[in-house]
């Protein structure tokens, strides 16, 4: 896997991913050759499919089906509540960055939950302007398009979904 | 299907289904080889989609959740993720 990922790739994305992060309040997983191995695992996946597919799913080469696995995914946050860390662990809670808490392996919630979103039921109460909704960390807000990036965790706006209108 | 073989002491069948980009696939895998176990392992993301698909059914039998690394071991019972002290226990490490 390394031959087809430079050092300089992995350094560049850890930077960004760490950036967004911190901005965020998300903690990447301390372990650092952890980390970079799961970051090259997303640059091998990019190079591979046109997208960041978590490293640790099977990502079916289209993008539309995947957004839900793309990564930072939508099953993240409630993870790192549930379990102490995402699927794939690169994001992990302060107990598990601070030795606290002992990593398990975390049970894939996505099949069972995942979307169809013709049979999505949207709440309508005519408003103004609709409800835009991060689906990756719940940022919500009211205007006629999504943000190009979601404020908060820095996804773009193909991730969002529509709450109420 | 075609697995790579890896020699070791024979625990029974021990069939790994991974993908060469996880972390938690690759950790398994080396836990098995530091332990000595034979087993046979594939990297599901590296195949060609007919024999994907074929190997994704074999997986949804003993996972339906579709994750990885699924073990399978003896074509009889499955470990599901990286669950060191289960694997352990199945096979009598």
């Amino acid at each position: 896997m390394s031959s087809e990922v430079s050092e300089k790739e992995i350094e560049d994305l850890y930077k960004k991913i760490k950036s967004a992060a911190d901005s965020g309040g998300y903690i990447l997983n301390p372990d650092n050759s952890f980390t970079l191995a799961l970051i090259e695992g997303l640059i091998v996946n990019e190079k591979r499919y046109g997208y960041q597919a978590c490293p640790c799913r099977l990502a079916s080469g289209t993008k539309n089906e995947d957004l839900d696995i793309i990564c930072p995914c939508d099953y993240r946050d409630q993870d790192i509540n549930e379990f102490g860390a995402c699927y794939c662990a690169l994001y992990v809670n302060k107990a598990v960055a601070e030795g606290k808490q002992k990593l398990k392996p975390v049970p894939e919630r996505r099949s069972a939950e995942r979307k169809d979103s013709s049979a999505e039921t949207v709440s309508t109460a005519n408003l103004k302007y609709p409800v835009w909704r991060c689906t990756v960390c719940g940022y919500i807000c009211a205007r006629t398009n999504p943000p190009e990036i979601c404020p908060i965790c820095k996804v773009p706006k193909e991730r969002f979904e529509i709450f109420m209108k | 299907m075609n697995t790579i073989k890896v020699e070791g002491t024979d625990k029974g069948h021990v069939l790994l289904l991974g993908l060469s980009t996880c972390i938690w696939c690759k950790k398994t895998k080396e836990f098995l080889e530091s332990n000595n176990v034979q087993f046979e392992y594939v990297f599901v993301d590296l195949l060609e989609s007919e024999e994907k698909d074929k190997v994704k059914e074999t997986l949804k039998k003993w996972n339906p959740a579709c994750s990885y690394p699924t073990l399978v071991l003896n074509n009889s019972s499955c470990v599901v993720g990286f669950d060191e002290e289960k694997i352990k226990l199945e096979l009598l490490i």
